[in-house]
C-alpha cells in the first residue's frame, strides 16, 4: 500500500465508521474491500492479469463460502446482497474499460466483456460443481480439493522456478514474448494471507468449529482491505463478532486509531524506508568487505524489516479500528525477548498462531504415535518442520529453507538449554538473573539478526559469503 | 496500546495540529538550508568523498543536490588537515575530471596522487573538484568556494563546450544557486545577466517546508549514503556494457547556431575564464582537455559529437592567444589520447587515457609550482 492508498483507506474508513451501522457497515466494508482487491493489485506485464488475479481472489472467496455454508444458504436476503455486491464490483471494474478513458482501478485495461462472461460462466460452473460434490459425498472432497488448490497456488507463486514456468505458459497462451518472462509476472496481491484465511475456515468447517457466517461477513473477513496486503491473519469467528457488535465511531476510538496510524506511518515511511537505503541486500553482500560495516548493514536490515512490517501492521490495526474491527496484534517488541520461543511469540504472531493451530499441533499429535522415537527427537522434528513451513510460506527457495532450519534448530537448542538451566537459574541471585536476562536478550537478538542473512539474500552462496565476512573470515 | 482520551475534543485537536503544522511550514522560510548543509557526518563518522556527490540512481549510492555547503562538507577536502609537507592541488572541471565510469583511484586526481609527486619540496595531494556538467560559471562557483581550503595550485581543465554564453546557467548546479551566481557576477564583473530567467529565484512561498521537503530529504539521504560510501567505496554505477562515444557524425557545420569562425569570439564567455584563472592567488594551470578525434563518417567536418572542426580550431586559436596575452600557464592537450581511450562520451577517458593526461600534468606541476 502506498501513501495514496493509505490516505484513501483512512478517509473511507472514517466515513464507514461514522455513517453506517449493522448490516450496512458489513456491506460497505465488503464493497470497499472488493474494490481494494483491484486497486491495491500492482500492474502486471501479462495482459489483463491485474484484473484476472483480483477476480480470482473474489472467485475463491465466493467458492469457499459456498463450500462451507449450509445448502441453500445463498438464497437468504443477506447473502444475496453479498453476491450482488461482489458481482457488482467485478462487473463495475470490468465495464470501466468502456466508461473511462484510462483504467480506473486496475493497473492496465480490463479484458473485453465476452472474456468476462466466459470467466463468470466458469465460476458459476465450478461453484455448482463444488456445491454438488459437497452435498453428495460423505467425505469432504470439495474441502480437500479447495485446500489442495490453494496450496498449489501458493507453491507455484512462492517458487521462482515454477512461477517463471507459469509466466511462460500464460505468455504463450496470450501471445506475448516469452523471452521477457519473469517470476515476478505473477505478483498476486495478498494471496499468502488470503490462502491462509481460507484454509483456516475450511479446516475449521471440517472440524466443526466454524460458526455460521454470512457471505458478506465471510468475504469481508478474507479480503478486509486494511489487512489485505500484509496481514495480520485474523480468525473468522472473532472478526464476525466485531462486525455483529454495535459500533459507533467515537472521538476516543478515532484518536486511538489515529495514534496507531501515525506511529505506523512513521515506522514504515520514515524509519524503515530510511534504513532500507543501507540495509543488507545481494549487492551489498558482494560489495562490502569489512566486518564492521557488514554488521552495520545487517543491523540496518534487522531493524528495517521490523519497522516496515510492524509499521504496516500498526496502520492496518489503526484503520480497522475506525470501522469497529479490532485486528489482533502481530508484534510485541520481539527484539527485546530473552529467548527464541518468546521471540516467536512476539514476531508475526498471527502467522505463528495459525501455523501452531493448523500444523504444529496436528503434527505433534501425529508424531506422538511413533512411540519408539525419543522425546527430544519428536521435539526437534516438530520444531524443524514448523519453522521450515514458515520459511517456505515466505518463498520456496533454499535461503528460506535455511532460514527456517536456522530457527527450528535454534528453538530446539533453546528448549534443551532452558530445561537444563531452569533449576540452576532459579537458584541464582537476582543480580545474576538480571545479567542472564540481559544476556538472553542480546543473544536472541543476534541469533535472529544472523538468521536474517538467509532471509535478506537470494542464494546460500551469498549468505555464506556474508557470514564469513561478518566473522572476519572472508 | 489502548489509550483513553476522555477530555479531548477531536475537532480542536485537528485544528491545533493544523495550525501548528502551518506555523512550522511557514517558519521554515527562515531556515537557512544552505547553512544546514555544513552539518555532516562525513569526515567525522564516514570518510569524506573523493569527489562531489553526483548521481541519479539508488544503485550509485549517490545523489545530485544543489547545496554547495553540503557538497563540500561531504568532500574529503573539508576533512583534510593540511600538513606542512602537503602541496595542495585543486582540479576543477567537468565530468571528465569528476571521472564518469572511473573509480576514484582511476580519476585524474587518483592517478596524480598514486604517482606521489613532489613539487617545491612538498608532496602533491590532488583533490577532485570536478562536477559533471559543462559550464565555466559552474567551475568558477566551485573554485570560489574552494579557495577557503588553502590551495597551492589550481588546475582548470576545460573544453569549448564550457564556454558558450548561452550554456553558462544550463548546469542545474549553477541554475539552482542564483544568489551565489549573482555574487560571482558582481565580484568578478562577469558579462552575465544576473536576472537571467535560467537562474532559479525561489520566492518566499518556495521556501516553506512543503516546498523544500525534497531538499531536506536530499540532505538526509546524503548522510545515509555516507554509510554506503564508507562500506563499499562506490559512488557511481559501473555498467559492464555502455554505448561508446559516437564516431559516425552528422554532417552538421553549425555550432550553437554559428557557422563562421569570426562569430565565435562573441559567443564565448572568455571573461569567465579570466576570472577562473585569476581567482586564486596561487599558480593556476589551464588545460584544454583531451577529446575524441573521430575517424568515422563526416569526421572531415566534425571532430566529434560536440564540435565542428572550424569551431574547435578557432577556439584553440583564441585560447592560445588569450593565454599568451595574459602569461597563463597553458597546456593544449586536446589530441593526446587516441580514439580507443574514450568511453561513453567524446571527453570521458578510460583509465589508461586518464594516465596519459596524468603523465602530462605530472611533468607540468613541478615546473610551475611556487
Amino acid at each position: 500500500m502506498g501513501l495514496t492508498q493509505i490516505a484513501a483507506s483512512i478517509l473511507t474508513s472514517i466515513l464507514v465508521g461514522a455513517l453506517t451501522h449493522g448490516s450496512w457497515r458489513t456491506y460497505s466494508l465488503l464493497a470497499l474491500s472488493a474494490l481494494a482487491v483491484y486497486w491495491f493489485q500492482p500492474a502486471l506485464p501479462l495482459r489483463s492479469f491485474d484484473f484476472w488475479l483480483p477476480s480470482l481472489t473474489l472467485a475463491l472467496v465466493t467458492l469457499t463460502w459456498f463450500v462451507t455454508s449450509p445448502p441453500g444458504a445463498w438464497k437468504t436476503r443477506h447473502n444475496l446482497a453479498g453476491l450482488l455486491i461482489i458481482g457488482g464490483v467485478v462487473t463495475f471494474v470490468e465495464l470501466s474499460r468502456y466508461i473511462f478513458p484510462e483504467p480506473l482501478l486496475t493497473g492496465t485495461t480490463p479484458p473485453p466483456f465476452p472474456h468476462y462472461i466466459v470467466f463468470l460462466a466458469i465460476l458459476i460452473f465450478f461453484t455448482a460443481l463444488f456445491t454438488f460434490i459437497n452435498r453428495h459425498t460423505l467425505f469432504p472432497l470439495s474441502t480437500l480439493l479447495l485446500i489442495t488448490l490453494l496450496l498449489s497456488i501458493l507453491i507455484i507463486l512462492k517458487s521462482p522456478a515454477l512461477s517463471l514456468q507459469a509466466s511462460i505458459f500464460f505468455r504463450t497462451l496470450t501471445d506475448r514474448p516469452t523471452a521477457t518472462a519473469s517470476a515476478l509476472d505473477l505478483r498476486w496481491l495478498g494471496i499468502s494471507y488470503i490462502a491462509f484465511r481460507l484454509i483456516h475456515v475450511l479446516r475449521d468447517k471440517q472440524t466443526g468449529r466454524l460458526p455460521e457466517l454470512s457471505l458478506p461477513e465471510f468475504a469481508a473477513y478474507v479480503i478486509f482491505f486494511p489487512s489485505l496486503a500484509a496481514g495480520p491473519i485474523d480468525r473468522a469467528e472473532r472478526f464476525a463478532k466485531d462486525l455483529r457488535a454495535d459500533f459507533t465511531l467515537t472521538q476516543n476510538e478515532t484518536l486511538s486509531a489515529g495514534q496507531r496510524i501515525i506511529v505506523g506511518l512513521f515506522k514504515k515511511f520514515v524509519v524503515a524506508d530510511a534504513l532500507a537505503l543501507i540495509a543488507l541486500n545481494d549487492t551489498l553482500a558482494a560489495q562490502v568487505h569489512a566486518a564492521g560495516w557488514m554488521w552495520i548493514h545487517l543491523y540496518a536490515y534487522t531493524f528495517q524489516i521490523y519497522f516496515d512490517f510492524s509499521g504496516y501492521t500498526d496502520i492496518a490495526i489503526g484503520i480497522a479500528r475506525l470501522v469497529g474491527v479490532r485486528l489482533p496484534e502481530n508484534f510485541l517488541a520481539p527484539y527485546t525477548k530473552p529467548n527464541l520461543t518468546q521471540f516467536w511469540n512476539a514476531w508475526h504472531m498471527t502467522l505463528t498462531q495459525w501455523i501452531r493451530a493448523y500444523f504444529f499441533n496436528p503434527f505433534n499429535r501425529w508424531i506422538r504415535g511413533y512411540k519408539s522415537l525419543p522425546a527430544w527427537a519428536m521435539l526437534l522434528l516438530g520444531q524443524l518442520a514448523t519453522m521450515l513451513l514458515i520459511g517456505l510460506w515466505h518463498g520456496v527457495t533454499w535461503n528460506f529453507v535455511l532460514w527456517g532450519a536456522w530457527h527450528g534448530l535454534g528453538l530446539f537448542l533453546q528448549n534443551r538449554w532452558s530445561d537444563f538451566a531452569k533449576t540452576r537459574i532459579a537458584a541464582a541471585g537476582p543480580r545474576l538473573q538480571s545479567v542472564l536476562q540481559f544476556g538472553g536478550v542480546l543473544l536472541t537478538f543476534h541469533f535472529v539478526a544472523l538468521g536474517w542473512v538467509f532471509f535478506a539474500l537470494s542464494a546460500p552462496q551469498l549468505s555464506a559469503q556474508v557470514f564469513s565476512k561478518l566473522f572476519g573470515l572472508g | 496500546m489502548e489509550q483513553k482520551h476522555p477530555s479531548i475534543n477531536l475537532f480542536r485537536l485537528l485544528l491545533k495540529a493544523g495550525i501548528l503544522f502551518a506555523l512550522f511550514n511557514f517558519a521554515f522560510v527562515f531556515v537557512n538550508l544552505e547553512a544546514l548543509g555544513r552539518l555532516s557526518l562525513y569526515n567525522r563518522l564516514f570518510p569524506g568523498r573523493e569527489r562531489f556527490p553526483f548521481g541519479e540512481t539508488r544503485a550509485s549510492y549517490n545523489l545530485s543536490l544543489y547545496n554547495l555547503n553540503a557538497m563540500f562538507a561531504s568532500h574529503v577536502l573539508t576533512g583534510a588537515e593540511k600538513s606542512s609537507d602537503e602541496y595542495r592541488v585543486l582540479l576543477i572541471g567537468d565530468s571528465s575530471v569528476w571521472g564518469t565510469l572511473l573509480t576514484p583511484e582511476q580519476t585524474l586526481a587518483g592517478q596524480l596522487n598514486a604517482r606521489a609527486l613532489a613539487a617545491c619540496g612538498r608532496t602533491v595531494r590532488a583533490y577532485n573538484l570536478g562536477y559533471p556538467t559543462i559550464s565555466l560559471t559552474k567551475d568558477l562557483m566551485l573554485l570560489d568556494q574552494a579557495l577557503a581550503y588553502q590551495p597551492d595550485m589550481v588546475i582548470v581543465l576545460t573544453t569549448l563546450e564550457a564556454f558558450p554564453l548561452d550554456k553558462q546557467f544550463e548546469s542545474p548546479l549553477a541554475a539552482n544557486n542564483a544568489e551565489r551566481i549573482r555574487h560571482l557576477i558582481t565580484n568578478y564583473q562577469l558579462p552575465l545577466e544576473p536576472n537571467d530567467p535560467a537562474l532559479i529565484h525561489p520566492s518566499k512561498r518556495d521556501q516553506t517546508f512543503l516546498s523544500r521537503r525534497r531538499a531536506v530529504a536530499d540532505l538526509i539521504r546524503l548522510q545515509l549514503y555516507g554509510a554506503l560510501w564508507a562500506s563499499t567505496g562506490i559512488d557511481q554505477v559501473y555498467p559492464e556494457n555502455y554505448e561508446r562515444a559516437q564516431t559516425d557524425l552528422d554532417a552538421d557545420l553549425a555550432y550553437h547556431g554559428l557557422t563562421q569562425p569570426s562569430e565565435l569570439r562573441g559567443a564565448l564567455a572568455l571573461e569567465v575564464l579570466d576570472a577562473l584563472m585569476n581567482a586564486a592567488d596561487v599558480p593556476t594551470l589551464l588545460v584544454n582537455e583531451p577529446m575524441l578525434v573521430s575517424n568515422g563518417q563526416n569526421s572531415g567536418i566534425r571532430y566529434n559529437f560536440f564540435y565542428p572542426r572550424w569551431a574547435y580550431d578557432e577556439y584553440r586559436r583564441l585560447l592560445a592567444e588569450r593565454a599568451a596575452q595574459n602569461g597563463w600557464n597553458y597546456l593544449d592537450l586536446w589530441n593526446i589520447a587516441p580514439l580507443n581511450e574514450f568511453t561513453n562520451s567524446a571527453i570521458h577517458l578510460t583509465p589508461s587515457g586518464e594516465a596519459l593526461l596524468a603523465d602530462k600534468l605530472a611533468e607540468a606541476i613541478p615546473m610551475i609550482c611556487k
